[in-house]
């Protein structure tokens, strides 16, 4: 059964029927990224698909606020029009899960999505600045609000964002946007092997030239030979200065004009090297960079795997064969030695159903979690197990 | 010791300010407690070496207070544990025990958010005080809690690296208190507050268990317990080391003094800037009594004939701060700019940067004071200030104005004399209707300092009861018992949880 509510009263009547008779609620946005997480052990699914529309954009402060359902794409074509844009470069699941939906800004929202503008500009996490939302008793509770600056109270924006959907139904959100870069550019060193292409994004996000994109994609992802690649965003003759120090500090010989660079870094973004064939199962690992080449290399040891690096060495995309757990164990045992968190973002459902699709949590963490959990949704009705089982 | 530091960098501020005020209630102390105070005692001196157990009335005395100095409560003891383990005994026990915890870095928190009760053990960070671990390579340094905030960037600046959020009481202010306090700085426009620049924490929770939140990889997996932590005034754990993220510094900074007439044509100046997508890395606003008071002390250079001034610092390569600052002064002169006054030198920009860092200290060297901290949207900056210009003199006192305008994060600063309970009362009754009315235009009771004791009571008008409650389940899923400063942040009355 899909409930599809319009109002903030819609959500409160269908929670507290949940409540009543003891079903569950998986929630979503436009369904496109239903894939990311655990599969959905709930009786009804509550869209917000309905619940859009803008509430305000002040293009003048840089902030807006959009209804959950608002499509992500409405939101970059008016910030578009002024000159504006998301810092964070959300990631479009849909180039590793297909499907026709559009992406919503409260989905953003509520799993932190964030693309490779994170290592500059931070993830969805930290340009969110208020939030609204219906916990799991029906209540409605704001947070945050619509400035920057904001330590008034505990922050539960941020506890929210990245809880996918399990400690309440996000109404409203607000974000800070960023003005568009007037140009931007790509730098391509070819042919390093991994540590000293991780080697030489450090140097370059070390500079203070103000890389904005650090990724490597070895011989394979995307092209036959492997291409360590650089982005400078500004006004055009910043751009070629950077780019010029950059080389000098790094070497690189090839260098992507805007258009081109644009369109590399969104698929970068959507891991969309990992698309096809969609039946491998793909992994997100984060780490810190220096470790990156070496968590790959153990899991390699236990047989054949594709990656990619970005953040500058400290996100590994995985590919595998989907077989053999998604080689869960070789996988988690490499996360473990190198420090970091493993995601399985794509695999079938009764495998993301049975192993662990998030980092397992220690146990002191896991009671704090449940506590959390509880304080927001005591009935357990919200999206329950999509992140852990009993959270 | 670090609130020896604290207390000596501090001194013009406090020393000014009396001992008067006394509208803020504490919950009175539980007389269970105070009873056994001699057996408290006694347990922690088991548990600890007497070099980091504090006793005696008089050296409790340095914690019985912080930067909002007219407020004090004697603590019970005072524990300065060494290490994560030694926190986490003293903490298991004092748990055990029922007794109460107030968290501590160097206390120059200004809402009040160290200071003690008289039934609760103050746990102090200072003999924590290591840099673990520099990584240039991965971008970060692990800390020990006790760590000051310029004592991080002290230590990788000759690397050309620095941590950048940058309170301007950073030589004193702890990793642990910004941390406490989500802190933020001049510079925070362009490079964000605290929460955006620490990976990871190593906290203690009531019960005594340790639990590693984050690391130093990006977006730890799970809810979001860092971003929680951070800003959470020490209600939810003892943070004893933390991971942050270095920058490399620019190539250049310029900052750039540009004088007004009045104070809304430089607020609408900032608002336009802002306005027309130029974030600068700093913008600070000083009105003129600020300039008076600062140019006095620092001798920066302001100049005395602006009715208000705003600090812009650009950086980059010289071209591109060029650039940044032509479209900047473009802007300016349509507000009617007076004076635009480039840095021609590393010393004169260092002292622009003392003159607007002082300003508080210097106030105090003027007349007792208190510091609001509202945040509203840029946009509302002009009536904002006009209507705190009102406020004030409608209680016929003065006020000046510095704060981080580019972000909305207003400093009005109410002064008053502290030996006059009338004028006393006047002064943060105006403090609060200048609070409400952030609130009103679309911002928020404090933009860094925190809520401690001093906005507790007002949270009610920018929370409801439900919002409030769902913080306060939130806090006890840390801390069923309210054992860790509990006096703090939400109403006394009517606690949910
Ligand atoms: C002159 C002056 C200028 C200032 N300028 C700024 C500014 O520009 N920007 C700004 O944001 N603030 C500013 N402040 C406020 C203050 O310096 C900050 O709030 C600072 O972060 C407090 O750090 P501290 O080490 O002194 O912490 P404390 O004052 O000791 O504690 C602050 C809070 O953190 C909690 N806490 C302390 N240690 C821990 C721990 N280990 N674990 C958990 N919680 C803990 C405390 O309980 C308390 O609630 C200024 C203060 C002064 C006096």
């Amino acid at each position: 059964m899909i409930l599809s509510p319009t109002t903030e009263s819609d959500i409160v009547a269908a929670i507290s029927d949940a409540r009543a008779k003891r079903t569950s609620l998986a929630i979503q946005g436009g369904g496109t990224r239903k894939n990311l997480g655990r599969p959905a052990q709930a009786e009804r699914t509550l869209s917000l698909a309905a619940m859009d529309g803008i509430v305000f954009y002040e293009p003048a402060e840089m902030v807006f606020c959009a209804r959950a359902g608002t499509p992500v794409a409405t939101i970059e074509k008016m910030l578009a029009e002024r000159g504006q844009m998301l810092p964070f470069e959300p990631m479009d699941h849909r180039r590793l899960y297909g499907g026709a939906g559009a992406p919503t800004i409260g989905a953003v929202a509520a799993c932190n999505i964030s693309g490779p503008r994170r290592i500059s500009h931070g993830a969805a996490r930290d340009s969110l600045i208020g939030l609204k939302l219906v916990n799991g008793a029906g209540e409605s509770i704001k947070t945050g609000g619509r400035v920057m600056k904001n330590v008034t109270g505990l922050d539960l924006v941020k506890l929210s964002s990245g809880a996918f959907g399990a400690l309440g139904v996000l109404t409203e959100a607000t974000f800070k946007a960023l003005p568009r870069p007037e140009t931007s550019a790509t730098l391509i060193i070819r042919n390093l092997d991994d540590s000293r292409a991780i080697a030489a994004l450090s140097q370059a996000l070390g500079s203070p030239f103000e890389v904005s994109g650090a990724a490597h994609l070895p011989a394979g992802a995307g092209a036959p030979e492997a291409r360590t690649l650089l982005r400078v965003e500004n006004f055009k003759s910043s751009v070629d200065y950077r780019l010029g120090e950059l080389r000098k500090l790094v070497g690189g010989d090839i260098v992507l004009a805007d258009d081109e660079t644009r369109a590399l870094w969104r698929d970068i973004g959507d891991c969309a090297m990992f698309a096809a064939p969609d039946d491998r199962a793909v992994w997100r690992i984060s780490t810190a960079p220096s470790r990156g080449p070496d968590l790959v290399r153990l899991v390699q040891k236990g047989g054949a795997v594709a990656h990619f690096f970005d953040w500058g060495g400290g996100l590994i995309w995985l590919a595998v064969d989907a077989a053999d757990d998604a080689r869960e164990k070789d996988v988690r045992a490499a996360t473990a030695a190198c420090g970091g968190h493993a995601t399985l973002v794509r695999a079938p459902d009764e495998l993301r159903a049975r192993i662990d699709v998030f980092q397992p949590l220690p146990e002191p963490m896991m009671k704090l979690s449940r506590a959390i959990k509880t304080s927001f949704d005591p009935d357990g009705i919200l999206n329950p197990g999509r992140m852990y089982a009993g959270v | 010791m670090h609130d020896a530091g604290a207390a000596c960098f501090l001194h013009v501020a406090i020393s000014a300010m009396g001992t008067a005020m006394s509208a803020i209630a504490f919950p009175s102390p539980d007389p269970a407690i105070l009873a056994r105070r001699d057996e408290i005692v006694v347990g922690l001196a088991a548990l600890v070496p007497p070099e980091c157990l504090i006793t005696s009335v008089d050296e409790r005395r340095v914690y019985e207070t912080d930067a909002l100095t007219a407020y004090r409560r004697l603590p019970l003891a005072v524990v300065l544990p060494r290490s994560t383990e030694e926190t986490s005994k003293v903490m298991a026990w004092l748990h055990n025990q029922g007794v109460k915890v107030v968290p501590r870095g160097a206390g120059t928190s200004l809402s009040g958010g160290a200071i003690p009760q008289e039934d609760a053990v103050v746990i102090g960070v200072s003999k924590m005080a290591r840099i673990l671990d520099i990584d240039y390579a991965d971008r970060i340094a692990r800390v020990q809690a006790g760590v000051t905030n310029l004592g991080i960037s002290d230590a990788v600046m000759a690397d050309g690296f620095f941590y950048a959020p940058d309170p301007s009481s950073q030589l004193a202010c702890t990793i642990a208190g910004n941390i406490g306090m989500n802190s933020g700085g001049a510079h925070c426009l362009k490079y964000g507050v605290t929460t955006n620049n620490v990976l990871g924490v190593k906290m203690v929770l009531m019960d005594g268990t340790v639990v590693d939140i984050g690391g130093d990889w990006l977006d730890a997996s799970g809810y979001d317990l860092l971003g929680l932590v951070i800003g959470s005034e020490g209600q939810l754990g003892i943070v004893t080391e933390a991971t942050v993220r270095l920058l490399r510094k620019a190539e250049g900074a310029r900052p750039v003094l540009f004088g007004f007439e009045t104070s809304e044509s430089a607020a609408a100046c900032v608002a336009d800037i802002i306005g027309h997508g130029i974030i600068p890395v700093a913008m600070e606003f000083m009105d003129k009594l600020a300039i008076e008071i600062c140019e006095a002390f620092a001798h920066a250079g302001y100049p005395l004939d602006a009715g208000a001034l705003l600090i812009v610092e650009v950086e980059g390569s010289d071209d591109e701060m060029e650039a940044q600052l032509q479209k900047i002064v473009a802007i300016a002169q349509k507000h009617g700019v007076k004076t635009v006054r480039e840095s021609q030198s590393a010393l004169e920009a260092a002292l622009i940067w003392k003159g607007r860092k002082s300003a508080f200290g210097a106030t105090g060297r003027v007349a007792d004071y208190i510091c609001m901290d509202g945040t509203v949207p840029t946009s509302q900056l002009v009536r904002v200030l006009n209507e705190t210009y009102r406020i004030v003199e409608s209680y016929g006192l003065r006020v000046a104005n510095v704060f981080h305008a580019g972000d909305g994060n207003m400093h009005p600063l109410i002064m008053y004399n502290v030996n006059d309970p009338a004028e006393q009362e006047k002064a943060e009754k105006a403090g609060e209707d200048i609070l409400r009315l952030c609130v009103d235009v679309g911002g928020c009771l404090t933009g860094e300092h925190g809520v401690g004791i001093e906005k507790r009571d007002l949270m009610t008008h920018q929370f409801t009861a439900a919002d409030l409650a769902q913080q306060m389940r939130v806090r006890a899923a840390f801390d069923r018992d309210w054992l860790l400063n509990p006096a703090k942040v939400f109403p006394l009355e009517g606690r949910a949880a």
